[in-house]
């Protein structure tokens, strides 16, 4: 029992380091698309990994498969979702960041 | 245990308050789009976290739900901004 808690605290405690990552890279960053580079992957990433956690912690029973579900979902609609807003703006027309501009 | 969870929903919750600088005054509507994704995101960790903190984990079900709203909600937005409309026959 001890073991699992410190397997699942390792995996919640990396996912914690990918959110905070998007959340300076949503802040810090010059464009708009590079900011969806950011938190694109690093929400992704960061929310598959807390929730991979609870499973370990959970053990076998209903709520290790809702909340695979819950995962599963949002390693298919969060990807698609930052794909639909990144070309919304780029049909849209706004211009990508190039070195020696000024910071959007 | 409940320790852990509890310093990682603190954690998230520092996240949404930084990212909701971007929601606020972020210029155009793009990234106040994409910092609403996020926050919804965040949120949906959060109601998991939260319901291991109250040992009451049925919250997974609001989750869920609110994953799939965040999504379609996304999803409307992005589409309306690149057509101008919504139903195109």
């Amino acid at each position: 029992m001890y073991v699992i808690d410190i397997i699942s605290t390792l995996f919640m405690a990396i996912g914690a380091f990918f959110m905070i990552t998007g959340a300076l890279g949503l802040l810090r960053l010059p464009d708009f698309y590079t900011r969806l580079h950011a938190t694109g992957k690093c929400d992704t990433l960061g929310e598959v990994l807390i929730i991979a956690g609870c499973m370990i912690y959970e053990g076998w029973s209903l709520l290790t498969i809702k909340l695979f579900l819950v995962a599963a979902f949002y390693l298919f609609a969060g990807p698609t979702a930052t794909h639909a807003i990144m070309k919304a703006a780029y049909v849209t027309g706004v211009k990508p960041w190039k070195k020696g501009d000024d910071r959007v | 245990m409940i320790e852990s969870f509890l310093i990682i929903g603190i954690i998230i919750a520092g996240t949404i308050l930084l990212c909701s600088y971007r929601a606020v005054y972020g210029p155009g509507i793009f990234n106040r789009i994409a910092a609403a994704n996020v926050i919804g995101t965040k949120a949906i960790v959060l109601l998991v976290v939260t319901g291991y903190i109250f040992e009451r984990p049925h919250f997974i079900d609001i989750a869920l739900m609110y994953s799939i709203l965040n999504f379609i909600g996304t999803i409307i937005i992005a589409k309306y901004l690149e057509r101008g409309e919504l139903c195109t026959s």
